[in-house]
């Protein structure tokens, strides 16, 4: 069912929604959470449907803020309220309001969300780009528990994150962190089943996207071990490798979907690592709203802390000792030169995780 | 009681290294991370049976989906056809499309897939077991499922001492150094207390004790789960959780199918060992513990043992319990046959199909608040449920006209199906009058947490695979169920036969006797 209102208040859209309701004989008990949406008609489509799928999980509100302050004076002078009522089938499970704000009403957004906002639940804001400075001081995120922003969304993505860490507020979230979640659990696992102390580590990835820079700080953290990070040419994270004493703790992922796990002393394993939905990610950050500390401590830490990979001589001279183990992989070396000192793309080798490791060996004894 | 909880940690002024490894990616505050289970596999006994196709399988592919079970997890299936392992995986692959609830992600398939084998044969050739080992060794080697095996056995109880000894015999109850080798048994767990004890010697001659799962499916419900996030992470429901406010309490767990192909396995078993023995005796314990100290396994089935230990059976059986059997009738506008008269039943078969039983137990909270517990098949409709029925409140100020409709104040819980809770109370009818009739208020799972409660099966075999025993009960829980039911079926087979009931109702008229002579009346849930 779907329902327009122009020119309206919000006291008119509760009325609408809760004869919505009676029509359709649901009741608004069920839902658990508000979800407001700021965004421009440009991305409003794309949230409202990875919103849609979310509910299905967490019946939910919808309201999606789109602001439409106007390109003339004629139009900014003009203020009205449009909303767009769906219940029922068209919203998933849940209901949705799209609001739509003119003129001067768009910088006053936060009067038309509160009415609207359902008893005792918890409220979400998230922002699919354009994050304001400081989220918890925008006049919406201020009535959220829970900001969800998108650093990859960001002009410069890896420099948001030292915006992120200054504005940080218990409660701020960044789904360029929930997008590594596979990761660091997968990465854990593999520490469950070996327990070793970690020399170092080294992330791969794509540039531009903070995930990458993430899961190095959120090491560098946990680990208190120098973490390298590697460029390469994605899609998204390729690589991780924890350094031990007896060999690399290595999780590849070089196509986005299939990960292999290897281990010193151990068969490697598949494991599937699928990049995911923005609908799945909301999903997970839906699933518990109170502040993430682990996220907090990971977005604090410096940019700075990750090393390029530098110092080519003890690497190597690392590497010597595995290379009995992986002799194997050392015999691929030969049939890879590569010499592309310090960053490695990953056009260079392309072809198997072995070649790959191998190739980067190569490279480095030659710088 | 036993004292041999979580050990504190002894007081010495020596600053050792901590034994455990800590691993350093882990962090309890940390709670987006899931509990992966470690490096492990899953042997499958009786694989082609409609549970292994319909709840297992599905249940692994499920969890593997959520990426709960660890890389390399492995898959080995034995049974009597002559598969091999293409042809098992292919046998996966149709039950998991058919029955999964996570929809089919191919990358997720070829993880699993890659651990999957089959070892045919029958349970006492020792080929076959040879067969076994090797595939678990060539498993370890391959998958690196690091010697860790869980063996499920999905096969009817007589076989249980075949095959545990079985796996005795080829080593493959030893774990190799550092690692598990982990039994999971369903039910029935015996037919009385004698036959259960002897079944937990032959399980415990080659399992340590806490090796041994048995799973009841319906303690992996959430629902079920839920009784305790309810009584005991709420405020509102504690203070009114005994007897000076409760008056008595149903547990009902009622069938709309009749016996179906399971006469052989039905027939003198009956519903109250098929049901109330494991079940509700579960539903009943959870509902009626004191707090536990902590969720440790340990912990929680000291409380359940206390309250079975303290159940007390009524004086006068014959007055307070009854057994029925369907006879033919309609259901649901089908007509169907009476239990006597389905394929493979004696016409003399004195079992019962269904079970209304009166218990009480002895303890602070709950002297004197009898506990009505009910199971049948062919009843009205499917459902689960327990109800906590209150008192009526000590004095109305109202004309007794205007209270004329209000029933006891009431707490569902619905187990099964609609999951949910239910409160039932009295409010004023709108009008000029002043007149009080009972409304509900309504919790359902399905509004509020769509889509994401597990199946209880996922659950328990991630919880076995974890060594989490909390969900599982334990060998002296079976062994006290059976001492309260016991002295039932000993009273059954001496005295009379069982009522007979038209099918598609609920139930014999004695058991709304057995209920009126106390001053009450059966829910109609």
């Amino acid at each position: 069912m779907k329902i327009d209102l122009t020119n309206t208040t919000s006291s008119k859209i509760n009325a609408a929604l809760m004869e919505a309701r009676r029509a359709s004989g649901s009741t608004a008990a069920g839902m658990v959470l508000t979800l407001v949406i700021v965004t421009d008609e440009g991305s409003a489509y794309d949230a409202l449907k990875a919103a849609n799928d979310a509910s299905r999980e967490h019946p939910m509100r919808t309201l999606a803020v789109i602001k439409r302050a106007g390109r003339s004076p004629r139009a900014r002078a003009e203020t009205r309220l449009d909303a767009e009522i769906l219940v029922g089938s068209d919203a998933g499970s849940g209901e949705t309001v799209v609001l739509r704000m003119h003129g001067e009403l768009a910088s006053h957004a936060q009067s038309v969300v509160l009415p609207l906002l359902l008893p005792d639940a918890p409220t979400v804001v998230w922002w699919p780009d354009n994050a304001p400075l400081h989220p918890a001081q925008d006049p919406l995120g201020a009535l959220a528990q829970r900001r969800i922003t998108d650093a990859v969304t960001a002009e410069s993505p890896v420099g948001q994150l030292s915006q992120l860490a200054e504005s940080y507020t218990p409660g701020d979230t960044d789904l360029a962190w929930t997008r590594i979640t596979g990761w660091r659990s997968m990465l854990a696992a593999a520490l469950d089943q070996r327990p070793s102390h970690i020399v170092s580590a080294v992330v791969e990835g794509e540039s531009y996207n903070p995930s990458v820079e993430l899961l190095g700080l959120w090491l560098t953290n946990r680990l208190h071990a120098p973490v390298e990070r590697v460029v390469t040419g994605g899609p998204g994270i390729t690589a991780v490798r924890l350094r031990t004493k007896d060999g690399d703790i290595t999780l590849d992922r070089p196509d986005g979907l299939m990960g292999t796990l290897s281990m010193p002393g151990s068969p490697d394993r598949q494991v599937a690592l699928k990049r995911r939905e923005t609908s799945e990610l909301i999903a997970e950050e839906l699933r518990r709203l109170d502040p993430d500390d682990i996220y907090a401590t990971a977005v604090r830490t410096p940019v700075e802390r990750l090393h390029e990979p530098t110092n080519a001589e003890t690497a190597a001279a690392e590497r010597v000792a595995h290379a009995v183990a992986e002799a194997a992989a050392t015999e691929a070396a030969a049939e890879a030169p590569v010499a592309n000192p310090a960053r490695v793309t990953a056009d260079s080798a392309e072809k198997s995780p072995a070649k790959r490791t191998a190739g980067k060996r190569a490279a480095k004894g030659n710088a | 009681m036993s004292t041999d909880f979580p050990e504190l940690t002894p007081e010495t002024d020596a600053d050792d290294l901590p034994a455990a490894p800590v691993n350093p990616l882990r962090d309890p505050s940390d709670r987006r991370l899931p509990r992966i289970a470690g490096p492990s596999g899953l042997v499958i006994f009786g694989v082609t049976g409609d549970l292994s196709r319909k709840k297992l399988m599905p249940a692994i592919y499920d969890l593997a989906n959520r990426g709960l079970l660890p890389p390399g997890f492995s898959l080995v299936g034995f049974a009597r056809r002559e598969w091999d392992d293409e042809d098992f995986a292919k046998e996966v692959h149709d039950a998991v499309r058919d029955h999964a609830r996570t929809p089919f992600r191919e990358e997720v398939w070829q993880q699993l897939a890659k651990g999957m084998r089959f070892v045919h044969g029958t349970f006492d050739d020792d080929d076959a077991f040879d067969k076994l080992r090797e595939t678990i060794e060539e498993l370890d080697k391959a998958q690196g499922t690091g010697g860790n095996f869980a063996f499920y056995l999905s096969v009817p109880p007589k076989f249980f001492p075949t095959v545990v000894q079985q796996l005795k015999k080829h080593g493959l109850a030893d774990p190799p150094q550092g690692s598990w080798r982990r039994a999971v048994i369903e039910k029935p767990f015996g037919h009385d207390l004698e036959s259960a004890q002897e079944l937990n010697k032959v399980v415990h001659e080659v399992f340590p004790r806490d090796e041994v799962f048995r799973i009841d499916h319906y303690l992996g419900k959430e629902t079920v789960q839920n009784i305790l996030a309810l009584r005991f992470a709420n405020q509102m429901f504690e203070p009114i959780w005994n007897r000076s406010y409760v008056d008595h309490v149903q547990i009902t767990m009622a069938e709309d199918i009749g016996i179906g192909g399971r006469a052989g396995y039905y027939d003198g078993i009956g519903s109250a060992r098929d049901v109330i023995q494991n079940h509700l005796l579960q539903l009943m314990a959870l509902t009626a513990i004191e707090e536990p100290a902590s969720f440790h396994p340990k912990a929680l089935v000291a409380e359940k043992l206390k309250v079975l230990s303290a159940v007390k059976l009524p004086a006068d059986l014959g007055r307070h319990t009854v057994r029925g059997q369907y006879a033919a009738g309609w259901q649901g506008g089908e007509e169907v046959a009476g239990y006597l008269d389905e394929d493979g039943i004696d016409p003399e078969s004195k079992t019962d199909t269904y079970a209304a039983i009166k218990l009480e137990i002895n303890n602070r909270r709950w002297a004197g608040v009898p506990f009505y517990l009910r199971t049948g098949k062919r009843l009205g409709r499917r459902v689960t449920e327990i109800a906590v029925v209150f008192q009526r409140a000590p004095y109305l100020p109202f004309d007794s006209y205007a209270t004329e409709e209000l029933g006891q104040n009431a707490l569902v819980i619905r187990v099964q199906p609609d999951e949910g809770v239910t409160v039932r109370f009295g409010s004023k009818v709108p009008g000029t009058s002043f007149e009080v009739r009972d409304v509900t208020m309504d919790f359902a799972y399905g509004e509020s947490f769509t889509e994401s409660s597990p199946e209880a099966y996922e659950r328990l075999i991630l919880d076995v695979l974890l060594g989490d025993a909390n969900l599982f009960p334990r060998h002296q829980e079976v062994e006290l169920s059976w001492q309260i039911l016991d002295p039932i079926e000993k009273y059954w087979d001496t005295h009379g036969k069982p009522a007979q009931y038209a099918a598609g109702t609920w139930g014999p008229v004695e058991a709304d006797e057995m209920l009126a002579r106390d001053g009450r009346s059966w829910r109609r849930p």
